[in-house]
């Protein structure tokens, strides 16, 4: 029985700052309630991806991210053709558009939780600052992921909604200052 | 060959070219090309700033994390460190690979089909196929899987479906998709239940069917242009990789069988433990990476190349039958010995396929695949050698221990490594060939890329934060100003700097 959400991870825990990505999936896993959600961790994302979105009601991708804005960003994303030439990863984009051409219909409503990390080698730590958005990046997750109604996420990917910060979920900028 | 072009005289008087990173091959590549006043090449080099720390990363740890540590290096072919730590793990705890039990022996080499054949699937129908059905000089916007996904829908579903199968093998054996620990010292900790072979057994003969279809495609786009496909960034070389006793196409365990561009054998069912005594490293000041060769050979010409081309190159046989009839097909069009295409690697690459997918249904037909006699226990010893042979090649992981179970000593030698010298010669072969002369443009430069693609380079980088891998195409003149620049950025868009 297919979860109805995806929680999908992607980074290596032992490259720096691209554990931030699995790490928050371990976090998740400690103190979520999985009753519906489904943890899956892999280094990068790739074709075979969009099989997974199969038969779900929404998906949230959590990657370490070097450009967004803040300490973490959550972003509500369309199915795009991927011209990227590298392999390091398939933007979380192009699986959709993956799903959409093998499946010849739209994905479920997909996000991108990027957190931000800055140091990138094997056999190091995470950074100290990265570790800080972890943290921030953590809890927002586990309000987020309390509910299920791609309503409430659009608000949380689009702080300035009108109806973002009333009640429902701690708004980004007031986990930002936590 | 094209070893004039490694280093120019008067390269302070010349323009420099960089594609930095090269695309859809794993990690990081960077070539540089320096042109003189009418745009001749006059130096190529391909750069690969990787593997360093793989050494530092092992060393300090208990032996028995290896098999799970080693996974990390590489989020491509994790499996096969995975497996080649357990090989040399295994003579840790005193057990040789014919001493592991049938079942172990068997799970392990289940494991490793899957691995092969995803890692396969992955390459040619997203990494390679772009290039090879719509033209190494087409469009870029078309150039990637979504457009074979458009344009060509069964192959491009086809791919997709085989790399899942392959994960689900990697999955029922190990435990997970990535990071699995099925392999331990000595042994296996899991067989397989008997509904799980049910479940691989059920999809299994569709594998097979795509499989063989991607050969008879890819011969098709071969042959459709001979001549240029054999032409193309094609260089002579020695060829190395094991074999199995019996002569027969080997992926999980036998001996070192080398040949030259001849097809003369230079080595024969040689003990892998002994490689350092056949096998030297040279280092050279302008690339991170060493340079392998044959020691019976020489610096000058015994470097190799290893993978797919190889392998199907050096065997007498397949054991498996469509996968044989494809090579007897792939080895006469040729007419040499050997088959010395770089392009075909393509094509060999697929004929493994095609042999992983029918050695994963013989092997889930075997009862020991089922079986629970899964460890074997013998003396310590303190130095342990696994080799193995990765979808890009022979992959050699060798460590030393203490008394305290401590890594002392680890020497890693990828395949891609071992390739390196192959792929300048390859990159040089193209610039001199089709670049000289002409001007500049991406779609010409990603010819460069066709050829270090066909050895489908894992340069072991599983690091990928959004956002972080543009390309860069850099020209700078003589003086080191920077006379034009374009990024490519993650989404596709491309700038230009002035």
């Amino acid at each position: 029985m297919t979860k109805p959400v995806l929680l999908l991870a992607c980074g290596n825990l032992s490259r720096g700052d691209d554990a931030l990505g699995p790490l928050l999936l371990e976090y998740v896993e400690g103190h979520g309630d999985l009753s519906e959600i489904e943890l899956l961790t892999d280094f990068q994302l790739q074709i075979e991806h969009a099989l997974d979105l199969e038969d779900r009601k929404l998906v949230l991708f959590v990657d370490a991210s070097v450009s967004c804005a803040g300490p973490f960003e959550l972003t509500e994303l369309e199915p795009a053709q991927d011209n990227s030439y590298t392999t390091h990863a398939m933007s979380p984009a192009a699986v959709m558009a993956v799903y959409r051409s093998i499946k010849k219909q739209p994905p479920p409503p997909c996000f991108l939780l990027g957190i931000k990390g800055e140091s990138f080698e094997l056999g190091e730590e995470l950074s100290e600052n990265a570790g800080k958005n972890l943290q921030q990046a953590c809890r927002f997750a586990l309000s987020l992921l309390s509910h299920t109604d791609v309503a409430v996420w659009r608000q949380q990917a689009d702080s300035r909604h009108p109806l973002a910060g009333r009640g429902m979920l701690p708004r980004p900028q007031d986990l930002m200052d936590a | 060959m094209y070893e004039h072009l490694e280093t120019a005289e008067n390269s302070e008087n010349l323009k420099r070219v960089v594609v930095d990173p090269v695309s859809r091959v794993e990690g990081h590549g960077k070539v540089t090309l320096l042109l003189d006043e009418n745009n001749k090449v006059k130096q190529a080099r391909l750069h690969i700033v990787e593997f360093r720390g793989f050494e530092r990363f092992i060393q300090g740890r208990p032996y028995w994390e290896l098999p799970v540590l080693v996974q990390r290096l590489c989020g491509i072919c994790p499996v096969s460190h995975h497996l080649a730590a357990a090989k040399a793990i295994d003579q840790l705890v005193g057990v040789d690979p014919e001493n592991l039990t049938p079942s172990a022996t068997k799970l392990r080499r289940l494991l490793h089909f899957g691995q092969v054949l995803q890692s396969h699937a992955l390459h040619f129908f997203h990494l390679s196929s772009p290039d090879l059905l719509f033209g190494f000089e087409s469009d870029i916007g078309k150039r990637n899987i979504i457009a074979v996904l458009n344009a060509y829908p069964d192959i491009g579903l086809q791919g997709v479906k085989l790399r899942k199968y392959g994960q689900e093998v990697i999955r029922m054996v190990s435990g997970k998709r990535i990071h699995g620990t099925g392999a331990i010292a000595g042994g296996m900790n899991k067989s397989l239940t008997k509904g799980e072979c049910d479940t691989l057994l059920e999809d299994v003969d569709q594998m097979i069917r795509w499989a063989a279809d991607s050969v008879a495609l890819i011969k098709k786009v071969h042959c459709s242009s001979l001549p240029f496909y054999d032409e193309f960034a094609t260089i002579r070389s020695n060829y190395l990789g094991l074999i199995q006793p019996g002569g027969a196409l080997e992926l999980y365990h036998g001996g070192i069988r080398a040949k030259n561009a001849q097809g003369e054998t230079l080595l024969d069912h040689f003990d892998y433990c002994r490689y350092n005594e056949a096998i030297h490293e040279e280092v050279r000041s302008w690339s991170y990476m060493k340079f392998p060769y044959l020691l019976s050979v020489g610096k000058e010409s015994g470097w190799y190349r290893v993978g797919p081309l190889a392998r199907v190159n050096n065997c007498d046989f397949i054991d498996t039958p469509m996968a044989e009839a494809a090579r007897l097909e792939f080895k006469a069009h040729s007419g040499e010995a050997m088959v010395h295409s770089t392009l075909a690697f393509h094509w060999a690459r697929l004929i493994e396929l095609l042999h992983c997918a029918e050695s994963i249904k013989i092997l889930l037909h075997d009862p020991d695949i089922i079986g629970h006699d899964l460890v074997t226990q013998g003396e310590k010893r303190f130095e342990g050698i696994g080799v193995i042979e990765a979808p890009r090649g022979t992959l050699f992981h060798h460590y030393q221990v203490d008394e305290n179970d401590i890594v002392t000593k680890a020497n890693l030698i990828v395949s891609t490594t071992s390739n390196n010298m192959a792929m300048n010669e390859s990159v040089r072969q193209v610039a001199a060939t089709y670049l000289s002369g002409r001007e500049l443009t991406e779609p010409l430069l990603n010819n460069l890329e066709v050829a270090i693609r066909a050895y489908d380079p894992c340069l072991s980088c599983a690091t990928h934060a959004v956002g972080k891998m543009p390309l860069q195409l850099e020209l700078v003149d003589a003086e080191g100003r920077l006379v034009d620049k374009l990024v490519k950025h993650n989404d596709g868009t491309i700038d230009r700097h002035d």
